[in-house]
């Protein structure tokens, strides 16, 4: 029998980047295969080609053994195929009904919708799939374990027999993951195939039959679940050709430059996402803080920088309280920032790179003079970032939409250090670039720390992490549950740390 | 290619695109209106290049550049000041008022007007930034309401208390004329050097030299000032700005004051050197036309500047269509607004080529792969 799902050499070019290059990925009629990788592997790209939401530049696509090109949604789900999306786009004030039929309504004569055929096909589904839902209910009365299984309803009411969840646990709950994976098994049984993309190494490994990684927007290998251990995943992901991030010699003073002390940040919900955070980061030091996406670091880092604001405690930089300042200030006295997202945070795509170059140095020389912008020394600044940092342009007057991902990072990190900051706080500083970029970022961090910079290194590769780090401290919770050294632990130990699984015990926390 | 020439070349291509397109647009109104685009377009254009039509077309753009200007304000942090209407009102209305009832030497009395409509528009707009920043109303909303309000309300319940009735005139109420100390000069003497007597009682109107200044003033603070980069950045990019340590709430504020304070300059040129009163007479529009301004001239004084001639002069050399009978006069408002729709899309054209076409070659000089 032909594969569910074939693809054949895809690949996608965005302006910069290659999201998916000459990806190959079989799908065989009735398994769960699991998509891995990293954030930005191209994971995502992949399932848009795939439900027709952006068509490949190259390669060829078989559904059935078909060949089919998708020019829209529509086609992938007159294909049979439908996807669950990580955010769910149902309509709150309208019934589980009323959302799975929105869109292909059974229509009666003068353009009423037929209910009672709808009511019908909708029982029929869920009996077929094994999945209850009360058609009545209102949507916005649901738990999010329930949206998440209206939606997978919509797209078997709309006859898909292949079905795409993108992170689809990233919302639930232990316990809902639980009652999610049954689902999918009973589904399973039913005749369905599934294409379930994640990360979560643990999960994949328990629902999938077969694994495919992709790295760097190529597939590395398809593995069955059962031959493969979490261990080999994360090396598949990570890749070990990498060159590895090893410090030296430690460099770290007893000068404290961050002093972070007590510090609780509240969400929207006045819940604490940073709880009772106390740390210090030393002249000469890298300290690196692990933990899964979502325990807090980013409101850490947004209280450090001076965007989000604290519900308590206190940020003292080079021995100055800075909790109540503005960025500027804290720009000004000597903190640096390389963001998350660099396109959201970090650049103006469409400025030159000069400008770039001055965003968050701008009150300062050589880019400014009083409250002139001195654009030559701009430019001649932006020179030197460019030899010193290899950031590979025609010119500092191209705007940093024309580079690549890794030529504009080199640019931001570029930025930051020539500013000379006593402090800088990096957020995966290597997200998403290639090799060669990346190894020149790690270089930098390191000869910037050999000059008695303080780093605080916030990442989700955990070599990174144990190799550049003096300290690594684990926040789960919003808690700093762990402070470890890395010499003496490897990703495996690490990663049971930032899931709670190991537990340090309190004395040892700071 | 000349990589200069090849950038203004790029940043024609899209206006003149529209332009082309918006005269073919109207062609066909004209021919299924029945008049001939041929005789209609050749009567525009010989009147229009008069002298005394060229003064009104200038008379005319000179509110629309300022209005422009005031709009490109807003529009270079994502704010969209649709108040500009409201607050050029209310400048004017607060300007014709006092400045009646004062006298002073000529230079300070209009300067005083000029202040006190600054400062009328900065504070109304500034009421809209308020509200934005601290209480998160979306500014175009709150700017059409205080439009209403500064136009059906505010005017409205003060007017009939300020009203001249020495006039006796009963057809066109107005407030109480300035006195000739706070009028300002007109330019036909200047113009007169170079040209013939300009005839037909026009007046080239002296506010020209303050939108002038407006122009530059603007073009040096984007341009140069590091407010300007905070304000463009914050436009570009908020997130970027604001971990870059550019203050979100301080620049909405700051930059709604200024646009509001631009925006009361607009009503000048009828307070200054027209009417010297405010009268139920008084020119609508200029605050939306602004807008439409802003956005054909791309946010820049020199783009406006032509932006504000072309509809000037579409405005003015249009008059004599009624006369002629050759078409409507409403021909007018069709040109503008294809135009102004056109070089939308076609703005947006030419920037996807201009990035791709960038990408490119930044790919190719610097021997990597894209």
């Amino acid at each position: 029998m032909a594969p569910a799902i074939e693809l054949i050499g895809i690949t996608k070019r965005f302006p910069g980047v290659i999201a998916n290059d000459n990806v190959n990925l079989t799908v065989e009629e009735g398994e769960i295969h699991a998509i891995c990788g990293e954030n930005g592997a191209g994971k995502s790209t992949l399932m848009k080609i795939l439900f027709g939401m952006q068509s490949a530049d190259e390669g060829v696509m078989k559904v059935r053994g078909q060949e089919v090109s998708f020019k829209s949604p529509t086609d992938a789900i007159d294909a049979g195929i439908g996807m669950v999306h990580q955010h769910f786009m149902l309509a709150d004030q309208l019934s589980v009904l009323e959302n799975v039929i929105l869109g292909s309504e059974p229509v009666l004569a003068g353009g009423r919708i037929d209910f009672k055929e709808a009511h019908e096909h909708l029982a029929e589904v869920g009996e077929a799939y094994g999945l209850a839902v009360e058609p009545d209910t209102l949507v916005e009365e649901l738990e999010v374990g329930e949206r998440q299984r209206v939606e997978i309803i919509k797209v078997l009411y709309r006859g898909a027999k292949i079905l795409i969840l993108d992170e689809p646990t990233a919302v639930l709950v232990p316990q809902e993951v639980e009652e999610l994976f049954r689902n999918l098994r009973e589904l399973q049984a039913s005749g369905a195939t599934i294409i379930f993309i994640d990360h979560k190494l643990q999960e994949v490994l328990e629902i999938a039959d077969r694994i495919t990684v992709i790295r760097r927007g190529r597939t590395v290998s398809t593995v069955d679940a059962d031959s493969v251990t979490a261990q080999d995943l994360a090396e598949l992901m990570v890749g070990s050709e990498l060159p590895s991030p090893e410090t030296t010699e430690a460099t770290a003073t007893s000068v404290v430059r961050l002093d972070v002390s007590n510090l609780t940040v509240l969400d929207e919900d006045e819940r604490p996402v940073v709880d009772d955070v106390s740390f210090q980061v030393h002249q000469g030091e890298v300290l690196g803080v692990a933990g899964i996406e979502g325990n807090g670091q980013a409101e850490l880092i947004g209280a450090i920088i001076g965007v989000r604001s604290p519900a308590q405690g206190s940020v003292h930089l080079d021995g100055e309280n800075i909790t109540p300042t503005s960025v500027r200030h804290r720009r000004e006295l000597g903190l640096g920032y390389v963001p998350q997202e660099r396109h959201s945070e970090g650049l103006l795509l469409d400025a030159p790179l000069w400008e770039n170059a001055a965003l968050g140095h701008q009150t300062r020389t050589p880019f400014s003079k009083g409250m002139w912008i001195d654009r030559q020394g701009s430019r001649d600044r932006t020179e030197d970032i460019r030899g010193e940092f290899d950031v590979r342009s025609p010119g500092v007057d191209v705007t940093a939409r024309a580079l690549s991902g890794g030529n504009q990072q080199k640019l931001i990190i570029g930025r930051e250090l020539t500013a000379e900051p006593k402090v800088l706080i990096a957020a995966h500083p290597t997200r998403g670039i290639d090799v060669g970029a990346q190894a020149d970022v790690w270089n930098d961090i390191r000869s910037a720390r050999a000059e008695g910079l303080a780093t605080l290194l916030s990442s989700a590769d955990l070599e990174e992490l144990i190799g550049l780090s003096d300290r690594i401290v684990v926040m789960f919770h919003g808690r700093l549950v762990a402070t470890l050294d890395p010499a003496e632990i490897d990703a495996r130990e690490l990663g049971s740390y930032m899931t709670g699984a190991t537990v340090q015990d309190p004395e040892g926390n700071r | 290619m000349n990589p200069v020439l090849r950038r203004i070349g790029l940043a024609l291509a899209a206006p003149a695109m529209a332009f082309v397109f918006a005269v073919a647009v109207s062609s066909i109104v004209l021919l299924i209106s029945d008049s001939n685009p041929y005789d209609t377009f050749s009567t525009m254009l010989d009147n229009g290049t008069q002298l005394e039509i060229i003064v009104d077309t200038l008379n005319r753009a000179t509110p629309l550049f300022i209005a422009g200007i005031a709009a490109a304000i807003g529009f270079r942090m994502n704010l969209f000041n649709i108040g500009v209407e409201g607050q050029y009102f209310l400048a004017a209305f607060a300007a014709a008022v006092i400045g009646a009832e004062v006298s002073l030497p000529g230079p300070l009395h209009i300067g005083l007007i000029l202040v006190i409509a600054m400062v009328v528009g900065a504070a109304y707009a500034g009421l809209a930034a308020v509200l934005k920043v601290y209480r998160g109303v979306n500014e175009v909303i709150a700017t059409i309401m205080l439009n209403f309000l500064a136009i059906g309300g505010i005017i409205a319940a003060i007017f009939p208390s300020v009203i001249d009735m020495s006039s006796g005139q009963a057809t066109n109420a107005g407030t109480k004329a300035i006195p000739e100390s706070g009028w300002i000069p007109d330019l036909n003497g200047f113009v007169e050097i170079f040209t013939r007597e300009i005839g037909k009682g026009r007046e080239l109107t002296g506010v020209i030299i303050i939108a002038v200044v407006v122009g530059v003033a603007y073009s040096i603070m984007v341009n140069r000032t590091v407010f300007g980069f905070d304000l463009r950045a914050s436009g570009m990019n908020p997130l970027a700005a604001r971990v870059g340590g550019i203050p979100p709430g301080r620049m909405i504020i700051i930059a709604m004051l200024l646009s509001g304070a631009i925006a009361g300059l607009i009503g000048m040129t009828e307070i200054l050197s027209d009417n010297h009163s405010y009268d139920q007479g008084f020119v609508r529009g200029l605050g939306f036309e602004g807008l439409g301004i802003a956005l054909l001239g791309r946010k820049t004084s020199p783009g406006i500047m032509f932006a504000a001639l072309l509809f000037g002069f579409l405005d003015s050399s249009s008059a004599i269509l009624q006369v002629s009978g050759s078409a409507s006069q409403s021909i007018v408002i069709i040109m503008k607004a294809t135009i102004l729709l056109a070089a939308v899309v076609a703005y947006e054209v030419v920037d996807e080529y201009r990035k791709r076409d960038e990408v490119k070659r930044a790919a190719l000089a610097t021997g990597g792969a894209a």
